[in-house]
């Protein structure tokens, strides 16, 4: 689900309490028992997430789908 | 809850596999809507590989065979029963060139086939196709026994010729000039004993010569006994049939007993046909031909399984005719002639076997699938989907491909009351939705929406529960249920007006108010546990009331209330003001127009002609002229609201609401607040019966579309505060912080909301948590905020700018995927 960050988006975002500029890290997302890593931008101090509307609705919705049916 | 049993009880009241009535009147059960079917298409070469699967010599059967298949054929209900066998010799003849017959590979087993005629021919080439090695003794210098004296305008001799030669491609060893008796050539042996010992099995399809064999049982007619159903002899492996059989067994392929002078002209002419042959046929009496396929066919199975060491018996009951369970409607079938043969030897041309075929209805049932467009949207029939629905109840891993299909459906019952066996698949869904709350395994995503919907109508912002002011008790409460109240709030506040002021009452009893949700919700997606737990805190508050006999406006409360509440009394709304009259003072109606409305009712009212009629005396006494929608009153169909199918399949819910509103041109009256709302969305106008009651201008309403999700809460929770404090004259206590957080929201913005099932005060407490946390992200580019909240199962994303002392919303989405806490690296 990586391909869901530009780097446009890199310099884009910050985190409004910290003030601190997004970064690229590995965040567990998990649904119905079975999680997955997914690089995503987060804030570097507070761990504050950046899920975009693409991979919400998209690649997201997809997979919860699929594990609602298993 | 449903167990393994009972699911296969209601699989197998499924009709719609069984055969059709000419293949089960057929003894040896040919395809025969199979094969026409392929002729439909003009595919011969098709209809003679159906047609084989069964036929072992499609070329002389056609030709002679008296058809019992026929007398049964549905079409002659339309006309002329379908020429069954002309069809039949058409794929002989246009069918030429398919692949050639297959044998499966040689076993090591030999069977002994005495007599040359059409039973024993059919022992010999079933058995040679399963790989046995097998030896025909026939005592004349050919095969084919009686088939050499039919007429040869009936069966030419060469049809007879071309189809035995497939004896020799599967490589019978054939003993012609072979009688039984020389069989041992020194005579004193005797003939079975020999038989027995050089071959596996032994089959006799001889007529005479029954004499010379020793040792064999014989009937009182002085004929070969042997067991009905595996045509075994006394003799272990020697089995027996064709024309030693006695030929009143004539009667099996007459299912139904007619006799002859009942008899329609076209089956008088198939006795006449049979007559015809077996007076051309020489002693002892002719046994139709294909009774004497099946009997070969039957005796070859019985041979084959004693020869694999499996059981002779076991399920063999449907063998020979039978008279099918299938249903087949012949509504709207326009009578038609049979297709005449122009040419007497060939019979059909290619183009006329078309014609002819077509007129075959290719009879199924289908019954309940005509009428629901669920059903159709799968693709199946109850019998397959009920096996799908059974398979994915009990498979531990893997996909469970039936949930969209057990949960699509909107549980209306339309196919209970079409189904010729009383087949409920709505009943199946709801109890297998049922079984996977218990299994834990409904998708959670399912009914959730719904499930909260109906939490937040029997939460402090809605609920009420309360007697008249100034009495201890209430005689009557309405009970206007959570979603006309969400539609059309106004109207319940009418209504509740009406109530007290016209329906007569004891002084100290009046009519008291119930506002919640009748757990209809939870009923449909099988959460037996939220629905009992509503249910309880339903009685406790009608109890506190003192029992009242409740009102109800909307039918779907109604079949929760009859079903569930059998000590609680209830009334339809409709009912009420039939037998007490309009409300007084309605506004003055203007431009009421003449074109008539079509009615539609609600399917919860299925079974409930006594509000059907209500709703129609109310029209009546209102002035309207009103049309019947084709399926109406207990055929009646569901919006797609039902079931909670809107919520499930969204896509499907679509095409089925749009069905409905498509049969009848006219505007549409209904009295249910979902119906009304549904069809207005898909661009039908409807009114709902209080729109004609209580609406100034009714024909302006039919077009105004129902309020969105959000709206809907709102509508609720405004309705309770203005009856609160109209009625009872208190203040309705201040709600949660976050609900007065203020928001701005374009109509494009609010759309996208209602598509994602968005609701206002999901973001309200989006905003709310970010606001106060500080927790939410910037976007440098647009200075927008990015935030997000999981409140419950859901996590909703909000993007937004700070206005004043509001907050303007760009866009909103969600997921159920859980951002695992403290996942920092
Ligand atoms: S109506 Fe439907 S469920 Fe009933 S027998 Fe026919 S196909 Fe089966
Ligand atoms: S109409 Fe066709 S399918 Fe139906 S009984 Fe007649 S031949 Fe068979
Ligand atoms: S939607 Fe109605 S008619 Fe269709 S299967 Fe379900 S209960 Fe039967």
């Amino acid at each position: 689900m990586s391909e869901y960050i530009s780097s446009d988006d890199l310099d884009t975002w910050e985190c409004a309490a910290c003030g601190t500029s997004l970064v690229i890290g590995k965040v567990m997302i998990s649904y119905l028992g079975s999680a997955y890593p997914v690089d995503l931008l987060k804030c570097p101090s507070c761990g504050l997430v950046l899920i975009p509307e693409e991979l919400a609705m998209g690649k997201m919705l997809e997979v919860e789908k699929s594990l609602e049916d298993k | 809850m449903m167990d393994q049993q009972e699911l296969r009880e209601l699989e197998n009241r499924c009709i719609q596999e069984h055969a059709p009535f000419c293949t089960a009147a057929c003894p040896i059960h040919v395809d025969v809507r199979g094969m026409i079917a392929a002729i439909q298409q003009g595919d011969f070469v098709g209809g003679l590989k159906i047609l084989r699967k069964t036929m072992p010599f499609p070329g002389i059967i056609s030709h002679i065979c008296n058809q019992p298949c026929q007398l049964v054929c549905k079409r002659s209900e339309a006309g002329d029963a379908i020429a069954i066998a002309d069809l039949e010799k058409a794929c002989v003849i246009w069918g030429k060139g398919g692949e050639p017959i297959k044998a499966l590979p040689p076993k090591p087993k030999r069977v002994a086939v005495v007599g040359g005629g059409l039973s024993g021919l059919t022992v010999a080439y079933d058995l040679a196709r399963k790989g046995y090695r097998i030896t025909i003794f026939e005592e004349k210098n050919i095969l084919g026994g009686k088939l050499w004296d039919i007429p040869f305008e009936i069966l030419p001799w060469s049809v007879t010729v071309n189809d035995l030669e497939i004896l020799e491609e599967l490589e019978v060893e054939i003993l012609l000039n072979t009688p039984l008796g020389k069989v041992e050539s020194n005579g004193r042996q005797d003939p079975l004993a020999f038989l027995c010992k050089r071959y596996d099995a032994v089959y006799l399809g001889i007529g005479a010569d029954i004499h010379e064999i020793h040792g064999l049982l014989l009937d009182a007619q002085g004929q070969i006994k042997i067991d009905p159903v595996t045509y075994m002899t006394n003799k272990e492996g020697v089995f027996a049939g064709g024309g030693i059989l006695n030929i009143h067994d004539l009667d099996i392929y007459a299912p139904q007993d007619i006799s002859q002078s009942e008899m329609p002209p076209d089956k008088q002419a198939l006795i006449e046909f049979e007559k015809q042959i077996s007076s051309a046929v020489s002693q002892p009496p002719w046994r139709p031909a294909i009774l004497s396929v099946m009997d070969g066919r039957r005796a070859a199975t019985s041979i084959d399984r004693r020869l694999q060491k499996v059981s002779l018996t076991a399920a063999r009951s449907n063998e020979g005719a039978y008279t099918t369970r299938l249903y087949t409607s012949m509504q709207g079938i326009t009578p038609l002639p049979v297709v005449p043969t122009t040419d007497l030897i060939r019979g059909y041309s290619k183009a006329d076997a078309i014609k002819e075929a077509q007129r075959c209805i290719l009879c199924e049932c289908m019954e309940c699938v005509k009428v629901c467009e669920y059903l159709e949207h799968f693709k199946g029939y109850p019998k397959k989907y009920i096996r799908e629905i059974y398979n994915n109840l009990s498979i531990v891993m893997g996909t469970r491909y039936s949930n969209k299909l057990v949960n699509s459906c909107s549980l209306c019952g339309l196919c209970g009351e079409i189904c010729p066996e009383d087949l409920d698949m709505g009943r199946v869904c709801k109890e297998a939705r049922q079984t996977m709350v218990q299994q834990k395994r409904m998708p959670p995503s399912a009914h959730d929406f719904a499930l909260r919907d109906m939490a937040f109508s029997n939460s402090n912002k809605f609920a009420l529960a309360r007697n008249q002011p100034g009495t201890q008790s209430s005689q009557y409460a309405f009970f206007p249920g959570c979603q006309l109240c969400a539609s059309s709030p106004d109207y319940v506040y009418n209504i509740y007006e009406y109530l007290r002021e016209q329906i007569p009452h004891t002084r100290t009893q009046e009519v008291g108010l119930i506002l919640r949700c009748c757990g209809a919700p939870a009923d449909w997606a099988g959460r037996l546990d939220l629905f009992q737990a509503a249910q309880v805190e339903f009685m406790d508050e009608y109890e506190r009331m003192g029992q009242p006999k409740l009102v109800l406006a909307c039918s779907s409360c109604y079949q929760v209330f009859k079903n569930n509440f059998p000590d609680v009394e209830i009334i339809s709304l409709w009912e009420i003001i039939d037998q007490f009259g309009l409300p007084n003072d309605l506004p003055r109606k203007s431009n009421q127009s003449n074109t008539p409305l079509a009615i539609h009712d609600p399917c919860s009212t299925r079974y409930e002609s006594h509000i059907q009629e209500s709703a129609r005396n109310i029209l009546q006494r209102l002035g309207y002229a009103f049309i019947e929608l084709p399926l109406n009153r207990e055929k009646t169909e569901c919006c797609s609201y039902g079931g909670l199918m809107w919520l499930a399949n969204p896509e499907l819910a679509e095409k089925v609401t749009r069905r409905r509103i498509s049969e009848s041109p006219e505007d549409y009256v209904t009295y249910c607040a979902m119906c009304r709302d549904f069809f207005v969305r898909q661009g039908k106008p409807t009114l709902h019966l209080l729109d004609l009651i209580y609406g100034a201008n009714p024909q302006s309403l039919a077009h105004k579309p129902g309020p969105g999700y959000s709206q809907r809460h709102e509508n609720r929770i405004h309705l309770k505060r203005k009856i609160l404090k109209q009625i009872w004259e208190e203040d309705m206590e201040n709600g949660i912080t976050y609900e007065n957080i203020r928001l701005i929201i374009t109509p494009e913005v609010q759309n996208q909301l209602e598509n994602r099932l968005i609701l206002i005060e999901d973001i309200q407490q989006v905003i709310d948590y970010a606001e106060r946390s500080g927790k939410k992200l910037l976007n440098k580019k647009t200075n927008r905020f990015l935030a997000y909240h999981k409140p419950g199962a859901v996590t909703y994303w909000v993007e937004y700018t700070p206005e004043g002392n509001s907050y303007v919303v760009y866009k909103a989405y969600s997921h159920r995927m859980e951002i695992r806490e403290g996942s920092n690296q």
